[in-house]
């Protein structure tokens, strides 16, 4: 039968055995993370280095007005997103969040086509004052911003 | 007039916490000294204190008084009194105050019930307490009372987000915080047991029944609010890897890792430094889930209370607790003996691996949820979900099951696997019988391995029951068993929701009748109804089941005033093979309604499994409770013959 380990060598074995299955934890999060992290883009960040397709990103920006179209089955939606430096078209199909709309902000989660439209799985849109995406939060400082420089 | 006695109140249980920290460790130095008896007296006193504070803040709720500024910020005369009242803990200020509440119950209780370990170790445990509480006191008097006036007092509350306007808020968040609060008892008494080198078997048994009972709560906390999100958010899912829900999750995998080694240590006077270690790490998760949800650097859905001020004031705190109680195990850790030896193939071993293994996955949930701020911190804006978790989890989690299913069979110190090959043929065909049946429809990796081990653990659980009598046996191998064959009912849950599930997303005429899975849906009308503080459509939708009678289902997009906001409320069909799920969605232009259905086999077992994990940490804690009291029975009865035959002689 196995033998017991020696006294001395148990707590050795103890923490390498745990030191161990520590490392390959934090190696395997570390791969994983890079590979499955979702990154956020604007929509100019999109058009100027697209990101992979099929790779899961987040697109954060303005619905623009007018924009908005819902396709003849009532469920699915187009609109454009953009930053005010470029557009992106999204395509989308669901029950939009309650406080959707054209001239509001809006981050969509989903993978960017060969084609360039982005296919959205889920949209989050400024929810009320208490919960804003964060990515959202510091688009509407930068969209005050812009504002302060516009009207100098 | 009440606000200022809660205020009182409040100052005062902090002073009486000062002279618990003191007493408690004046005892350490100078063991005669007259503050020495007063510690456990004044835990208890602090613990009253600071229950009539929390009193007094329910009462300001309850007549919504808009003079103190929480309330006014936070209640509205028009809300039904439930809300009301659980509006008290639905904010950041009140929910600091339930903290230290529940903080310092906890260490009243302790000071009042424990008698097992030396007195030394118990005072130094009661100064760790009142430590740790002392920071959270500052922190609300200093920089966030929860009873400050508001002069002039308002005219209107402002209400509170409906999404909290729900009966699960009333229950979800103490659950919770008891769960993490009621851990600070085992960093407290790790803390204890360091600096007066005391870390025995005794301390385990003492700390254990602690760790249990927060254990239960944090598992009925995690259990209640997936099912919350679940219905509330009407997105169908039942976990979405969200920080705050891996905050509640962080602890809970430290503490159920701390429950495994206690009770090595306490059968077998072994893992002495890992259980101490365990205890710090378990307090200090839940200190950074208290961080992440309350500080507001990580937005999430239920951030609703966010100041980064308060954050830095949490962190002061995380580091000052964590930083101290790492600094004494430095210095400590060299002097704790090494523990009783074990072999590779023992009942020691498996709960090592169930350690190791619950370690790296919280290292996994822990490296996942502070990824994003790392990454922002470096200039790029990340965001992390299930496709991260879900395979990095399954990694650890998947073997670390297997070997539950077999560790309650092993013995303590040295075993064979020979011995146990009978036991497991029957789990082991099933487990590939169903896994490779699985294989051939063709399903996806992970739910396949989760309901073939499921299945086989709910076998796996049962088998420390065969062969014994019933009636004879004891409460905590119930517990056990309970709580592991939950695990695996749990496990079936999540993944036949993820293997079974069907998704129908229609627009629909009213009288149109949609099919999903076995169920047609019949869209009948839709109609505004009215309640207290909101009016919806509603829908009422007819449901039959595998052509059966119908059943009437009610989802509602509400829209609020007290603020305005507007929310989706799903409606659910339970049976016992699963949920039928349906949220209702916009008018199109037609005039057709947008309508999301799902029908979701066998998901209600997660949340079955969850209190079956509760019920067996119950019933443990119930078994150790009356073994303790028939044992100080038992040692009465002696002292008291003793005495006798002393008389008498």
């Amino acid at each position: 039968m196995s033998a017991m380990i020696k006294p001395k060598h148990q707590r050795l074995v103890l923490v390498l055995a745990a030191t161990a299955a520590l490392i390959a934890a934090a190696l395997l999060a570390a791969w994983a993370l890079r590979s499955q992290a979702s990154y956020f883009y604007l929509p100019a960040e999109m058009a100027s280095k697209p990101p992979l397709p099929d790779r899961a990103v987040r697109l954060g920006g303005m619905v623009d007005a007018g924009s908005l179209k819902t396709a003849p089955d009532g469920l699915t939606i187009n609109f454009m997103v953009s930053d005010g430096k470029a557009q992106v078209p999204v395509t989308f199909t669901g029950i939009t969040p309650d406080l959707f709309q054209e001239g509001s902000g809006v981050v969509a989660e989903g993978r960017r086509r060969a084609d360039g439209t982005f296919v959205a799985d889920n949209l989050l849109a400024k929810h009320d004052e208490k919960y804003v995406p964060r990515e959202m939060q510091q688009m509407s400082n930068r969209e005050a911003h812009e504002k302060v420089e516009a009207t100098k | 007039m009440i606000a200022t006695l809660g205020l009182a109140a409040l100052w005062l249980a902090a002073a009486l916490a000062a002279l618990q920290l003191f007493g408690g460790f004046l005892a350490l130095r100078l063991p005669g000294n007259p503050l020495v008896p007063v510690v456990r007296p004044t835990a208890v006193m602090q613990a009253v204190l600071v229950a009539i504070a929390f009193a007094c803040l329910i009462a300001l709720f309850w007549r919504t008084d808009l003079s103190v500024a929480l309330v006014a910020a936070n209640s509205h005369a028009a809300k039904p009194l439930l809300y009301k009242v659980a509006g008290a803990w639905g904010n950041h200020e009140g929910s600091m105050l339930l903290w230290v509440t529940v903080m310092a119950l906890a260490g009243g209780l302790v000071a009042l019930v424990e008698r097992r370990l030396p007195e030394p170790t118990m005072l130094a445990t009661l100064a760790a307490q009142a430590f740790v509480s002392l920071g959270f006191y500052a922190f609300l008097l200093i920089a966030s009372n929860p009873f400050a006036r508001l002069d002039p007092a308002a005219t209107e509350g402002r209400g509170l987000n409906p999404l909290l306007q729900d009966p699960g808020l009333a229950f979800h968040p103490p659950t919770l915080y008891i769960g993490y609060v009621g851990l600070s008892v085992a960093f407290s008494f790790a803390v204890g047991a360091l600096l007066t080198r005391e870390v025995s078997p005794m301390f385990a048994r003492a700390m254990r029944p602690w760790v249990l009972g927060a254990w239960i709560f944090l598992t009925l906390g995690i259990t209640a609010g997936s099912y919350w999100a679940y219905y509330e958010l009407g997105w169908g899912g039942w976990w979405f890897w969200d920080p705050v829900e891996n905050a509640s999750l962080m602890p809970w995998l430290a503490a159920t890792a701390l429950l495994h080694s206690a009770a090595v240590l306490a059968a077998r006077n072994a893992l002495r430094a890992w259980t101490v270690m365990l205890g710090v790490v378990a307090f200090a998760m839940s200190m950074v889930g208290t961080f992440l949800v309350r500080s507001g650097v990580l937005t999430s859905v239920h951030a609703f209370a966010v100041d980064p001020e308060r954050g830095s004031f949490i962190l002061a705190l995380l580091a000052i607790n964590i930083g101290a109680a790492l600094t004494i195990f430095a210095l400590r850790a060299g002097t704790v003996n090494e523990g009783e030896r074990f072999a590779i193939v023992s009942r020691e071993s498996a709960l090592v691996f169930n350690n190791v293994m619950l370690s790296a996955t919280l290292g996994i949930v822990l490296l996942g949820t502070l990824y994003p701020l790392l990454a922002e911190a470096l200039g790029a804006q990340v965001s992390v979900g299930p496709p991260y978790f879900n395979p990095a989890t399954a990694v650890f989690v998947l073997p670390m099951l297997v070997v539950m299913g077999i560790g309650p069979m092993l013995r303590w110190r040295r075993d064979g696997l020979a011995r146990l090959k009978p036991m497991f043929v029957l789990p082991v065909l099933v487990l590939f019988g169903v896994g490779g049946w699985l294989a051939l429809q063709g399903l996806n990796l992970l739910p396949l391995l989760g309901i073939a081990l499921g299945t086989a653990l709910l076998m796996l659980a049962l088998v420390p029951l065969k062969g014994r009598r019933l009636r004879t046996v004891t409460l905590p191998l119930w517990g056990m068993v309970i709580a592991h064959f939950g695990i695996g009912v749990a496990l079936l849950g999540a993944a036949s929701d993820s293997a079974f599930s069907t998704e129908k997303l229609v627009a629909a005429r009213i009288g149109e009748s949609v099919a999903v899975g076995p169920w047609v849906v019949r869209l009948d009308r839709i109609e505004p109804v009215a309640g207290p503080n909101w009016t919806a459509l509603q829908a009422t939708l007819a449901a039959r089941y595998d052509g059966g009678s119908p059943s009437e289902m009610h989802p509602q997009a509400r829209s609020f005033w007290t603020p305005p906001q507007q929310t989706t409320e799903s409606a659910l069909l339970t049976r016992w093979n699963g949920q039928l799920y349906t949220v209702l969605g916009e008018r199109a232009a037609d005039g057709r309604w947008q309508l999301r259905l799902w029908w979701k086999p066998f998901v209600n077992l997660i949340w079955l499994g969850g209190v079956l994990i509760a019920l067996g940490g119950a019933l443990a804690l119930l078994g150790r409770a009356v073994s303790g009291r028939r044992r100080r029975v038992a040692a009465d009865k002696i002292a008291d013959r003793r005495q006798q035959q002393g008389r008498s002689r």
